[in-house]
């Protein structure tokens, strides 16, 4: 076992992660842990763009961009904290045009914008151009540019580091009141060097979680696959809530079968979505702004107009994303790599033929609960000093209960710079925390376990049964039937996931061995989800309930959030306590969502 | 690049649908695959395993190799992440031939024979398809591949106009796979080459008109490991996943290390 101390240790190497990283790696001693050389992150894979109001192309300012976020959230959004992103999103995006961030221009030499879905002028008028963009491949330029910046600074990287336990200790705290409350402090993390299997423990006074999503709980997701739900698992299993688990977001623009991402951009461009009739079926579903509707809409749309008999191809599985009225020119500069994967993935020209899509996990809204200053919330408002988290595995809650696109790329750049300074600041002044005794023995144990096992179950096809019926049961269309149904799989697949064995007995390299481990932490997350979906007997953003299909503000208008638990029992399943937390409104009163 | 946004035609409501295409039963395929396997702390010698699966219509070379690790053999190691061509974590040597394994089709390569995998070539191998990136990364950094801008920052963005912004679109697509770095034949005979992807990576700040450290990195590439060693086979060019013209990437930055020093 090698111990490291450094101030702050960042758990990822995405957008949040590195974000952090330039702030805290110029002011504290700073490492970060990454499973993945940072540039393969999937912040990498985002497209479209990021949305600020700087008002370079038409009028706009950060208070709609507020009030857009709040309304496509469904109102579950926090709203002190939307208002922080919205108005701090105009100095991230200079700060990465700063950095050498190559955004698209305007004619004058400006950045350009377009529209997105669900980003509108004057509370819901008409859309607006407010997405800064680098063609199709926004989220490459921001990892390429704050890795670049990175190395500017000489932000020292741990390279396939997987962090598989967060240490902290509980502390006894007397209220002024005379009460007391377990008060949990941060200590360090537990890595797994993948390069030769070793054990490393990492002292800092402040830990970031900057993990990103869970993507691979469902089988058709335009996710990695290495994003496996690991700092919220983590988080959880030290006893740190999730909150609002159960809104996950369905991008519309999957390519059928696959899941790969086209850009909501393509939307924003002037692509349309048709069924098999060639009918432009949004005008339907949203009369006013039709297929820039908010992606819980437009997914919803979609898989309805399959579920009645109106889906195109041989199966009648999927809808049509049409861009043969527009230009070959405007598609090959707005749109290059999206096109691309058309062609490559699918075999289909964009030019003359529209693209087979369908709806593919994409965006965990909720995650590991914090302020605004990215610092991790044990309870409804108790700060975990020196735990903070940004980012995708982060709930502040500026999404709400559904996303609007290039929010994910402005909360990476906001919270993971809140995050990276916050840290720093912190650590200039706390003292460490003792490493617990036995630090690794909880990660040497499971390892060696999995090592041993003779139990004869693959890692790979529990992982198959789980994404299947999370496919089938909690995807755009849930209800009490499906969602127990998928309860009943998870609890299988757990009880056999201690029969887990793995072929890979070395100690190079071994990815058997690790994602054995990831698939614990998708179970874990998938059954979290599962029960919050449970709970959560209304219709809201990205979580729709075919047996609750209204939204209900008089009980629902709470986020939630999902305690490891084991003394107690929720409808059947143990060990996670279900509570809730009171929405923050400041300016904007809860409306019917229609657009 | 530089095309200023326009209003597109508002498109008709409903149209004629042709046939939506598709195909009708997703054809299956058996597939062949010959892989390197090297693991030093079981044996110092590389070998070649084969194993034959059943694959489908739009399978890539990266699926058939996790249908082996998942239902096979659980130690054949590889890296991957996005699994679509954007992060770069699976270059390999594909029928000989520098690509990543999520962007191969299986259907079209010549599956009569065996596929061959092998690790990328120049630099040390790991185990399996896993090498030690850390000599390319060396590389990279050494030309700064940041934006040096050395005028006081405005309030607002730095204005580049849409033609300047175009100047250095081709390189700004790189995505450090390696893949070109590793099929230079100048790299692989001298591992101390800067290698095309850190050429690239300099070009995408050259010319960059915001940036002011052109001459340093220029500087640096007229080193005898820079780009004089460049001996323009074009195998870099052909290996990019993401169609960058690196060659002519390189020559373009030969020649501003000429113009410079004139």
């Amino acid at each position: 076992m090698q111990v490291h101390k450094y101030d702050v240790v960042i758990v990822g190497a995405g957008g949040a992660g590195m974000r952090a990283a330039i702030e805290s790696g110029q002011r504290a001693h700073t490492a970060v842990l990454t499973k993945l050389y940072p540039t393969r992150s999937h912040t990498g894979a985002a497209q479209g763009g990021m949305c600020a109001a700087l008002a370079n192309v038409e009028e706009d300012n950060w208070e709609w961009h507020t009030f857009d976020t709040v309304k496509g959230g469904d109102y579950l959004v926090d709203q002190d904290a939307a208002e922080v992103m919205a108005k701090e999103a105009i100095d991230a995006v200079l700060d990465l045009e700063k950095m050498g961030l190559p955004f698209n221009r305007t004619p004058e030499g400006k950045i350009d914008q377009r529209r997105f879905g669900g980003h509108t002028r004057d509370h819901g008028k008409a859309a607006v151009r407010r997405a800064c963009y680098a063609a199709d491949r926004t989220g490459h330029m921001i990892l390429q540019t704050l890795y670049q910046n990175c190395v500017k600074h000489n932000v020292e990287f741990y390279n396939e580091y997987y962090v598989l336990d967060l240490l902290t200790v509980d502390e006894e705290v007397t209220r002024e009141d005379g009460t007391t409350y377990m008060q949990k402090k941060t200590a360090g993390v537990v890595s797994y060097d993948l390069a030769n299997g070793e054990i490393h423990v990492f002292q800092a006074k402040s830990v970031v979680f900057a993990t990103g999503g869970l993507g691979k709980i469902f089988k058709t997701t335009s996710n990695a696959h290495t994003l496996t739900a690991d700092g919220m698992a983590l988080a959880y299993r030290a006893g740190i809530p999730l909150e609002d688990m159960e809104f996950v977001q369905f991008h519309p623009t999957g390519l059928a079968g696959l899941g790969i991402l086209l850009s909501e951009a393509a939307r924003g461009e002037g692509a349309i979505l048709r069924n098999s009739e060639g009918e432009r079926f949004m005008e339907r579903y949203a009369p006013t702004i039709k297929d820039l509707a908010p992606r819980d809409i437009v997914a919803r749309s979609m898989a309805n107009e399959v579920r009645e008999g109106r889906g195109a191809g041989p199966n009648k599985g999927y809808v049509l994303l049409d861009l043969t009225h527009l230009e070959p020119a405007h598609i090959d500069a707005k749109l290059p790599d999206i096109t691309e994967f058309a062609r490559t993935y699918l075999g289909v020209e964009p030019y003359t033929e529209p693209v087979p899509v369908f709806p593919t996990c994409h965006y965990a809204m909720g995650g590991v609960p914090t302020n605004v200053n990215a610092e991790v919330l044990q309870d409804n408002d108790t700060v975990v000093p020196g735990l903070y988290a940004a980012g995708e595995v982060a709930c502040v809650s500026v999404h709400g209960s559904n996303r609007l696109g290039t929010n994910s790329l402005l909360d990476i750049n906001v919270f993971g710079k809140r995050a990276g300074l916050a840290a720093a600041e912190y650590a200039s002044t706390a003292e460490f925390v003792d490493i617990p005794e036995n630090p690794t023995a909880f990660t040497e144990n499971q390892l060696n376990a999995m090592r041993a096992s003779t139990g004869g179950e693959r890692t790979s096809t529990l992982r198959t049964e789980l994404q299947e019926t999370m496919d089938a049961n909690m995807q755009v269309f849930r209800s009490e039937e499906t969602i127990k149904e998928a309860l009943a799989v998870i609890a299988d697949l757990r009880l056999r996931y201690k029969n887990v064995q793995i072929q890979d007995k070395g100690k190079r390299f071994n990815l058997d061995l690790l994602e054995a481990v990831e698939l614990g932490f998708l179970l874990d997350m998938a059954e979290v989800m599962t029960v919050a979906a449970l709970h959560r007997k209304e219709s809201r953003g990205g979580h729709y309930r075919e047996d609750f299909p209204e939204r209900d503000d008089e009980n629902f208008m709470l986020h939630s959030m999902m305690y490891l638990d084991p003394e107690s029992s929720t409808d059947g399943t143990n060990g996670i306590r279900a509570d809730t937390k009171p929405v923050v409104f400041t300016r904007y009163e809860p409306m019917e969502r229609k657009y | 690049m530089s095309t200023p946004t326009k209003e597109a035609a508002e498109p008709a409501s409903k149209i004629d649908m042709k046939e939506s295409g598709g195909g009708g039963e997703v054809p299956s395929f058996d597939v062949t695959l010959q892989v390197r396997r090297y693991d030093p702390e079981f044996s110092d010698e590389a070998r070649w395993d084969e194993w034959t699966v059943t694959m489908y219509g739009t399978d890539r070379v990266l699926d058939a190799l996790h249908k082996v690790k998942w239902e096979i053999d659980g130690s054949l190691t590889f890296r991957r992440s996005c699994a679509h061509g954007v992060c770069g974590s699976d270059a390999m040597r594909i029928n000989g031939r520098n690509r990543l394994a999520c962007k191969v089709l299986l259907k079209d390569l010549d599956l009569s024979k065996p596929v061959l995998v092998e690790p990328i070539k120049g630099l040390p191998v790991e185990k399996d398809l896993i090498v030690d990136m850390e000599p390319f990364f060396q590389s990279y950094r050494e030309i700064m591949p940041f934006m040096v801008n050395n005028s006081p920052a405005p309030t607002g963005e730095r204005i580049q106009s849409p033609e300047e912004r175009e100047r250095f679109d081709d390189t700004t697509k790189c995505i450090l796979c390696a893949a070109c770095t590793s099929s230079c034949p100048v790299f692989w005979t001298d591992g101390q080459y800067f290698g095309p992807a850190a050429i690239v990576n300099a070009h995408r700040f050259i010319f960059d008109s915001r940036d002011d450290a052109g001459d340093m990195r220029l500087e640096v590439l007229n080193d005898k490991e820079g780009v004089w060693r460049c001996r323009t086979t074009f195998n870099c060019t052909d290996a990019c996943p993401r169609g960058i013209e690196v060659t002519k990437a390189i020559q373009e930055v030969k020649r501003a290390v000429l113009s410079r020093s004139m």
